[in-house]
């Protein structure tokens, strides 16, 4: 791990890729790729069909018994840039780019993830799914994890993803009126639309500092 | 009394507890809070009520919800530790590790000795500072007001060495991606001695004050049981789960890049459950933070306080999810980078809102005055649920 001075890091990670191959053998077509960082973390990434079975398989077949949150990534750039740099540049809108998803990929704008531990030995593991663009729906966790409800609900109101199966999917956190899911790229976040942010300029330049050393990496 | 009388008042009795039994009992509703003592803020929760027995609790949340996680979007990495600040701001200092460890690990930076011995002591201390009142709130909800007077005067103590580190007392924004902003004062690790000194006396008190009490235990004991399977699958953490029995500390079970691990201190379980369990649990834990920050003042290894970071942070890209043992449990960042000033997403993991979670599940049943010594006892903070 990065805190470990002088030993080697580790270049197979035992049972981290027994969780993965469990899965493997679990959910057959279902498992679509998973990524293991020797002794650091692992993820996997699962279809949207099989979104609770891999929460029933990780519960039953790899004692992850702990459920540690739930929640989304909207893999959309937001058109709006930054919204700092909107306030500098004026009010033209930049052209969002194009998609790139992080570790395990993704293939739709809108992925799920939730993590799991297993309290005895203390390996932790985050599932992934790509959610359908047309139709951001997934089964609820609740049959695998309780805990799985709140999460759900802030879910569904800040990315609008709906869960298949929730007892309740209400508004959490946003009054009952809101309109609008606020973690959204899409979403504009006003604050910084209608009055510029002193946070702008994050660096500056000291007294005796030229503007070369401020590309340095002089601390 | 003869016998005759004895047996017509029994019969008396008998015919009122029939009378009572076909009596309709109308439901009632009853909100606690936002503004309720009990509440740490502002949680709401509907209770429906039959007769003194809880038929549903639903908290309603959200008054503080402030949108860290949208804002961390638009903020640059060493722009957000001011707002994870104040999440917990009981415990500020701890907010702010687990963020800068994961950006650390996704920059592949790593804090000098130094900086991560004072970091563990600031981070336990803050652990202190925060529990501490708990110890004191948690009587004064059950009517013994005394107590939180201890624990605010003692906190102030606690709060002054974080202050004369950090500058804050509530919010130090003191951590730094690869070390600390600055050294420690001069003086600082002998006068630590002495609030720790301070501490244990606390503890003492309370221990005789509250947990001793047998007003205490009878309102707190087999009050709110959590069975361990539950617990987990609510994803309950921090000496919640620890009075249930689970014997998992993120501090000595994972390498969070702190020191934990290279100091000997001892994790506390208890098997209950109960409220009872929870409060004797923080007990013992504030006392085991005074050892681990003993142990750091003394083991402090000299050296600098910062690593070689560029002046403008970059974050590579990827993801890291970094977790840590902080007051009310475990407190995670998942962060998702794509090599920008930026982070791209910020999923904050927060320990109250797993914690509070249970809510419904736990007040069901229970008799009205026990629902405050039910919320009083898994210890939230509403700034940790809402963020």
């Amino acid at each position: 791990m990065d805190t470990v001075d002088d030993v080697e890091a580790p270049t197979v990670d035992v049972a981290r890729d027994a969780l993965v191959s469990t899965l493997v053998e679990a959910l057959g077509d279902g498992f679509v790729t998973g990524e293991v960082h020797p002794g650091v973390d692992v993820w996997v990434r699962v279809a949207a069909d099989s979104w609770l079975a891999a929460g029933v398989a990780l519960r039953d077949r790899c004692g992850m018994s702990y459920f540690n949150f739930l929640s989304a990534i909207d893999w959309k750039p937001s058109p709006y840039g930054r919204d700092m740099d909107a306030q500098v540049d004026g009010p033209e809108v930049s052209e969002p780019g194009p998609m790139e998803w992080g570790t395990t990929g993704g293939e739709t704008r809108f992925q799920v993830l939730a993590r799991v531990h297993d309290p005895v030995s203390g390996l932790g593991i985050t599932v992934k799914a790509d959610l359908p663009d047309d139709r951001p729906e997934v089964d609820s966790w609740i049959p695998a994890y309780a805990g799985a409800d709140w999460h759900e609900r802030e879910a569904w109101e800040m990315f609008g993803i709906s869960f298949r199966g929730h007892p309740n999917l209400v508004h959490l956190y946003l009054p009952g009126a809101f309109e609008g899911n606020p973690l959204r790229k899409d979403y504009p976040l006003l604050a910084r639309r209608i009055k510029p942010w002193p946070g702008i300029v994050d660096v500056e330049l000291m007294p005796g500092d030229d503007e070369a050393s401020e590309e340095g990496d002089d601390a | 009394m003869t016998d005759t009388q004895q047996i017509a008042y029994i019969a008396a009795q008998a015919a009122d507890a029939r009378v009572n039994v076909e009596l309709e009992t109308e439901g009632m509703t009853l909100n606690i809070g936002p503004q309720h003592p009990a509440t740490h803020g502002t949680l709401r929760i509907i209770v429906r009520l039959d007769g003194e027995r809880v038929v549903a609790a639903e908290p309603v949340m959200g008054y503080m919800h402030r949108g860290y996680e949208k804002l961390a979007e638009v903020r640059t990495y060493p722009q957000v530790t001011t707002l994870v600040n104040r999440i917990d701001w009981l415990g500020s200092f701890a907010n702010e590790v687990p963020f800068i460890l994961a950006a650390e690990r996704l920059m592949e930076v790593e804090a000098p000795p130094r900086a991560r011995w004072i970091r563990t002591a600031l981070f336990e201390l803050s652990r202190i500072a925060n529990v501490i009142l708990f110890l004191g709130d948690m009587a004064v909800q059950l009517g013994a007001v005394t107590p939180v007077f201890f624990a605010f005067r003692d906190r102030e103590f606690v709060l002054n060495q974080i202050e004369a580190v950090t500058g804050g007392r509530f919010h130090p924004n003191f951590d730094r991606i690869g070390g600390l902003k600055d050294d420690l004062p001069k003086g600082w690790i002998e006068e630590t001695r002495g609030v720790l000194a301070r501490i244990r006396t606390f503890c003492d008190e309370m221990e005789d004050l509250v947990a001793g009490n047998e007003i205490f235990e009878a309102r707190t004991r087999n009050i709110g049981v959590v069975p361990a399977d539950i617990g987990l699958a609510y994803g309950l953490s921090g000496a919640n789960i620890r009075a249930s029995g689970v014997d998992w500390d993120l501090r000595r079970d994972s390498d969070m890049g702190l020191a934990h691990r290279e100091l000997d201190w001892k994790v506390w379980t208890h098997p209950d459950g109960d409220s009872f369990a929870r409060y004797w649990v923080r007990l013992q834990e504030v006392r085991e933070a005074c050892t681990i920050v003993e142990q750091c003042l003394d083991g402090i290894p000299s050296g600098p306080v910062m690593a070689k970071v560029p002046r403008i942070i970059k974050v590579p890209a990827g993801e890291a999810y970094v977790e840590t043992e902080n007051p009310l449990g475990v407190m995670g960042y998942y962060i998702v980078s794509k090599g920008e000033l930026v982070p791209y997403r910020v999923k904050i993991r927060s320990a109250s809102f797993n914690n509070v979670s249970i809510t419904p599940w736990l007040l069901e049943g229970v008799y009205v005055p026990d629902v405050i010594s039910i919320l009083a006892s898994p210890y939230f903070i509403l700034g940790d649920i809402d963020r």
